[in-house]
């Protein structure tokens, strides 16, 4: 019987069409929006993802990556006195303004790197060489800089110069690096020109990148750091997730992105599930013809069921479907953000599965309320 | 034998016997009564028509010996089964292997073919879909739809698919056949047609065949009639004897 069933649901185009496109358009508005929530909060940890540092020691008031207190550049001493250390390393991060050749500004976000080590350098150099940083005024710009500089009708290559807070920076290599939540271009220098090109504080070390030594783990290392009083360390990942909380609990973003996929949990149990009761209502005299004939309910049920799901199934691909075809575009471009891990088609399904039940569920109810007798009326 | 399956009857035998029903509908605090005392018989190897005036009960009569309505009181045995002894389920088991459907709206599923809407008794006995449909097309071959069987009903005149439900009512070789107005939604000639052919394919020595009508232009068909009115059986007897009398 559920051939028949499926059957019965294929041919009804007008209904079916109806269900596909609702489930469609629920499945695509869920799953494209969690995915560019999850971009978002991604861009929001870019700074960890781009230095990708085992240990971040900061002030012990700081909660997220984002958000930084200086330190004194003592604090790395301290640091590296903590049994477990292998090395320790300063770190600036802040958000700068550049001035074009054109007069225009650009704010950026200046990354100092251990002028020895380069820890925390760039995943990516797409044109020119690390090396060259060690040299007068060098900085590496990242793809992000680029495209923005271009728009203002700049073109930055190996050697372009322009000023941050009035003092020449100097190209001497190009980079990938993940894009930052505001959106600014990262600016890669030493840890010594960064606070040249940086305005002047009284403490001027944003943190302090560690690792841990063999067979030291990093939660270990970091708890051991943050009973240093004044200091707080965080283990990669969790500051990954404290700073992505941090953007959750202080900000209108969940609850802006959580209304739209409300509204397509909304519109999917209102198009589909009335468009399915509909048909169910459509299809009442044959049903009770069925069971007249001895369809039990559990075979009515599963019919049911095996209607709701499978338009379900196809709405939920569809709509899974078109969102990846958005991402892969606007992965392209880097813009809006978007990341798609499997945790979200999950939550989609489970959503789709809810919806299908709900439907199947008033369906059967006046399937189950129906008298097989009243086919003789 | 499977609780399901009726006792070997030949020609002649009782196939549904109706002792003492009533049947009564709630309306708010009234109640209503559709059968009243009603005892009737249905044999082998006949065609048994209910007749009577719109609202004497035949319909109710017709959906309790199918067991699609529960009863009051009294007792029904189908075949020497007792349908008020087995459970719902039972009765559902029963009427799916034992009993032919022929509704006055024919309820054929619109959005399946002729040869799909025919196969659904076999498929409910848990045919394998391929040689439900082979049977089909063989039963609707025998009715002059040959041609037709990859047709929708919506595709076919209104005795075609007349045509289709007595194929459907008969594609499982049950004993019973039940027959609800089966030529009100007819005109005179194609009704007339209808039940030659029901006649000629659905009466056999170990089948019954009960037709609800109120049009006396088919009462030439029946062997056996029972007359109802307000919900009793005013008279039953051979349809030579009705017509004479």
């Amino acid at each position: 019987m559920l051939r028949i069933a499926l059957l019965m649901l294929f041919r009804d185009r007008a209904k079916y069409v109806m269900l596909i496109v609702g489930l469609t358009f629920c499945s695509l508005l869920m799953t494209q929006q969690s995915s560019v929530f999850c971009g978002l909060m991604l861009w929001t940890s870019a700074t960890v993802r781009n230095i990708g540092a085992k240990v971040w020691v900061f002030d012990a008031k700081v909660e997220q990556v984002n958000e930084v207190i200086p330190l004194r550049e003592i604090e790395v001493t301290r640091v590296r006195g903590i049994p477990g250390v292998e090395w320790a390393v300063p770190l600036y991060v802040g958000i700068e303004q550049a001035r074009l050749s054109d007069g225009s500004f650009q704010n950026i976000q200046l990354v100092g790197l251990d002028t020895a080590t380069f820890v925390g350098r760039p995943m990516e150099i797409t044109k020119g060489r690390i090396e060259d940083l060690r040299m007068p005024d060098a900085v590496i710009i990242d793809q992000v800089g680029v495209d923005k500089f271009r728009k203002k009708g700049i073109t930055i290559d190996i050697g372009t110069t322009f000023e941050i807070n009035d003092k020449t920076a100097r190209v001497v290599a190009l980079c990938h690096a993940n894009r930052s939540f505001l959106g600014q271009p990262y600016i890669y220098t030493t840890y010594d020109r960064a606070l040249q090109f940086a305005k002047p504080q009284r403490k001027m070390m944003s943190c302090v990148l560690v690792e841990p030594k063999p067979g030291v783990s990093s939660k270990e290392l970091a708890e051991s750091i943050s009973a240093i009083p004044g200091l707080r360390a965080f283990e990669r990942d969790d500051l990954f997730w404290s700073t992505v909380w941090w953007y959750i609990k202080n900000t209108g973003i969940p609850i802006s992105f959580g209304t739209v996929v409300l509204m397509g949990v909304i519109v999917g149990i209102a198009i589909a599930g009335q468009t399915f009761y509909l048909f169910i209502l459509d299809n009442l005299r044959y049903l009770a013809a069925l069971k007249a004939m001895g369809a039990r309910m559990p075979i009515l049920a599963a019919m049911v069921f095996l209607q709701s799901f499978s338009v379900g199934f196809v709405g939920f691909g569809l709509g899974v479907g078109l969102t990846s075809i958005f991402g892969y575009k606007v992965l392209k471009i880097e813009q809006p953000p978007f990341f798609m891990p499997w945790q979200v088609p999950a939550f989609v399904a489970v959503i789709i599965i809810l919806i299908c039940c709900f439907s199947a569920a008033i369906g059967l109810r006046q399937i189950a309320k129906l008298e097989p007798a009243v086919v003789f009326k | 034998m499977s609780s399901y399956e009726a006792s070997q009857v030949g020609s002649g035998s009782i196939a549904v016997a109706v002792r003492n029903v009533t049947k009564i509908f709630q309306n708010g605090d009234t109640p209503t009564y559709a059968l009243r005392d009603v005892s009737f018989e249905a044999r082998c190897g006949e065609l048994t028509m209910i007749v009577g005036p719109s609202g004497c009960g035949k319909t109710t009569l017709l959906s309790v010996i199918c067991g699609t309505l529960a009863i009051d009181s009294g007792s029904i045995e189908v075949f020497g089964k007792n349908l008020g002894a087995m459970s719902s389920s039972e009765v559902t088991g029963f009427r799916s292997k034992n009993v032919g459907f022929i509704f006055q709206q024919f309820n054929l599923i619109p959005t399946l073919t002729v040869v799909e809407n025919v196969s659904i008794p076999l498929i409910l006995q848990g045919w394998n879909y391929r040689k439900a449909e082979e049977k089909s097309a063989a039963i609707l071959k025998d009715v002059g739809l040959g041609e037709r069987i990859r047709s929708f009903p919506k595709q076919l005149s209104g005795g075609q698919q007349q045509r289709v439900a007595i194929s459907r009512a008969l594609v499982h070789d049950p004993k019973l056949i039940i027959c609800d107005e089966p030529t009100a939604s007819l005109d005179a000639k194609t009704g007339h047609h209808a039940l030659e052919l029901l006649k000629r394919s659905a009466c056999a020595p170990d089948r019954c065949v009960i037709v609800v009508t109120h049009d006396s232009r088919i009462f030439s068909f029946a062997d056996w009639i029972a007359e109802m009115e307000d919900g009793r059986v005013v008279k039953s007897c051979s349809a030579s004897e009705y017509h004479h009398a």
